[in-house]
């Protein structure tokens, strides 16, 4: 054990009346893995199949070469950390995390002293005593990782750590769970539905929709280039897929110029600061601009992002100061325009 | 609309054990609470009923997580069966409990036969026709405790690579633990009220199957102030120990 490269192999199939999971997984030694998806998308019945705790249909789990999907769960070398923690309420934190290394083995008075170590790192050494009910969210949070790390895992589960928090605990939670996370060398994967959080922590993402492999990368390419509309929906930016000719792309009758050369079914992305809107048709190219239909109106940040209708629908951020000079509202028909240069093309 | 059944209802609960009161002969009760035969009823239902629970709690607990916890096929009938002492006269139990554990019984023949040992007659016997018409009480309370207890803690205790009895042992019980308290008082009371099994298959010696409920029953017909005291103290001692454990396990939430 200890500082050996850990490589998960997963290709897991979960059947379930009007579901279907089949997803297929690889996680080097020391890497974190997001698996990032709508509800309902399959990902927490992902990480239970790793764990153990819901029958694969089919598949087969490897870690470190040998076969993880044979064992029982009480034999696979995991840690799990739930989404809400599961603490057991009549231990103390110290003893919550003893729980494992006792049952692996440990002499009562040796298991504590592990433990005491881990709650040491985690920063909770003086809460040792505390039941969970006496812990705050983040707290909690940092028990939950301690009592999942102090068994040794090779393949660290997470589900949604830090779904459970409050916004302002979320973030500093956040950066020590990415510390702890770097000191881990095994493999960790880690379910959450929150783009910033999977971005933030994970070294690749895997996006799953409808139980299958939507589109996977580092965050930066899965940000760049999302490949469906939830991913485009998550990164911010808006997304079409249409006809490449080499110079252009032509997306449900509206041309678009980008600096890429590409020909056949591409994707087109840019983002809604990239769009400016006109009362009147602007002079120029024709290109990167249709007519379109004002859908509504919200504030969004500093700006005011206005959903558009049309041959193709879009969202734009603008300022509240443009909003009143051109007198928008929601109905009306304006000219739509986006910049060239933020106008991204890549194949489908 | 609903006041007067409702205090129908209490006056009904109430007015017997005031009819015990009014008729207690307060005057010789000292001298009546010190006979042999009063403290040895009462030792002896004490005891059985302790035993029995005892009983009751190392089957009834295990019996109780197999049927939350473990989908078998047959688990419907199973769980009906375990009710049926609930609703079968308690007379009844004790001719069954004859019939399987006597002399010439299913289970008895052998034992009777090979060692010459008899469960029937016996403090033993006591114990078996309570915990027969009691156990029942406890395996419903412990089964709603654990279908009311959240098993994803189980779960937590397996990634953590606990065993199936290591997770029993250190996450089930203690959570379902009131559960279980109040499942073994109910047991326990119906253990030391019991009596049609018990005369049954225990029959009524003196010292040896004479429960206190049995003795109520006997001195009615001789010595009816007798009943009363024997009565009271039945009353005093269920009253005090649900009273003591009712703070702690078994109140409303």
């Amino acid at each position: 054990m200890g500082g050996r490269p850990v490589t998960l192999h997963a290709r897991l199939i979960v059947e379930r009346p009007r579901f279907r999971l089949d997803i297929e997984l690889t996680v080097a030694a020391g890497q974190v893995l997001a698996l990032l998806g709508p509800n309902g998308a399959g990902k927490t019945t992902a990480l239970r199949a790793m764990a153990g705790l819901t029958p694969l249909t089919d598949g087969r789990i490897y870690l470190d070469g040998g076969p993880l999907h044979t064992m029982p769960v009480e034999e696979r070398p995991i840690g799990v950390v739930f989404q809400d923690y599961l603490l057991f309420p009549h231990l103390s934190a110290l003893d919550n995390v003893a729980f494992g290394p006792r049952c692996q083995g440990a002499a009562k008075a040796a298991a504590r002293r592990t433990a005491g170590e881990w709650l040491e790192r985690v920063g909770l050494a003086e809460h040792a005593a505390a039941r969970p009910r006496q812990l705050s969210g983040g707290q909690a949070q940092r028990v939950a990782l301690a009592r999942a790390l102090a068994v040794h895992p090779r393949l660290l589960l997470l589900d949604e750590p830090l779904a459970a928090l409050d916004a302002h605990t979320r973030l500093s939670v956040r950066s020590q769970l990415r510390r702890h996370l770097s000191d881990f060398d095994g493999a960790t994967v880690l379910v959450t539905h929150d783009p910033l959080e999977a971005m933030v922590l994970a070294d690749r993402l895997v996006v799953i929709e409808d139980g299958t492999v939507a589109q996977e990368g580092t965050p930066g390419q899965v940000a760049r280039r999302p490949r469906t509309d939830y991913v485009a929906r998550l990164v911010g930016l808006n997304l079409y897929r249409g006809t490449a000719d080499g110079d252009g792309v032509t997306v449900d009758g509206v041309e678009f110029s980008v600096a890429e050369h590409l020909r056949g079914q591409v994707f087109v992305a840019f983002p809604p600061s990239a769009v400016a809107l006109y009362r009147t048709r602007p002079d120029g190219t024709p290109r990167n601009l249709w007519r379109a239909r004002i859908e509504g109106m919200e504030r969004h940040g500093d700006n005011v992002r206005v959903h558009l209708g049309g041959p193709i629908a879009a969202g734009a951020d603008i300022t509240p100061a443009a909003v009143a000079d051109l007198g928008l509202s929601p109905g009306q028909d304006v000219w739509a325009g986006v910049k060239a240069t933020e106008t991204h093309a890549y194949p489908a | 609309m609903l006041i007067v059944p409702a205090l129908l209802g209490l006056a009904f609960l109430v007015l017997p054990l005031a009819g015990l009161l009014a008729r207690a002969p307060w005057s010789t009760m000292p001298r009546r609470l010190a006979q042999p035969e009063v403290l040895e009823a009462l030792r002896l239902s004490l005891l059985t009923a302790t035993v029995a629970t005892v009983l009751c709690l190392l089957l009834g607990v295990p019996l109780a997580w197999l049927l939350a916890r473990v989908a078998f096929p047959g688990r419907r009938l199973v769980r009906a069966l375990v009710t049926i002492p609930l609703v079968l006269p308690p007379v009844v139990g004790g001719v069954a409990l004859l019939l399987a554990l006597g002399r010439r019984g299913l289970a008895g023949q052998w034992p009777a036969e090979t060692f010459g040992v008899s469960l029937p007659f016996t403090t033993a016997a006591v114990v078996v026709a309570e915990a027969f018409v009691a156990m029942p009480f406890l395996v419903i309370s412990v089964e709603g405790a654990l279908r009311g207890a959240d098993d994803r803690f189980e779960e937590a205790a397996a990634t953590l690579g606990a065993s199936r009895w290591t997770i029993f042992r250190r996450v089930t019980v203690p959570l379902v633990l009131p559960g279980i308290v109040a499942g073994g008082v109910l047991c326990w009371a119906r253990a030391l009220g019991e009596f049609g099994a018990t005369i049954t298959f225990a029959g009524n010696f003196p010292g040896v199957t004479r429960t206190m409920p049995l003795a109520v029953y006997l001195a009615m017909e001789t010595d009816p102030e007798s009943a009363i005291v024997l009565s009271l103290i039945l009353l005093v001692v269920s009253v005090a120990i649900l009273a003591g454990l009712r703070d702690r396990w078994v109140a409303a939430p």
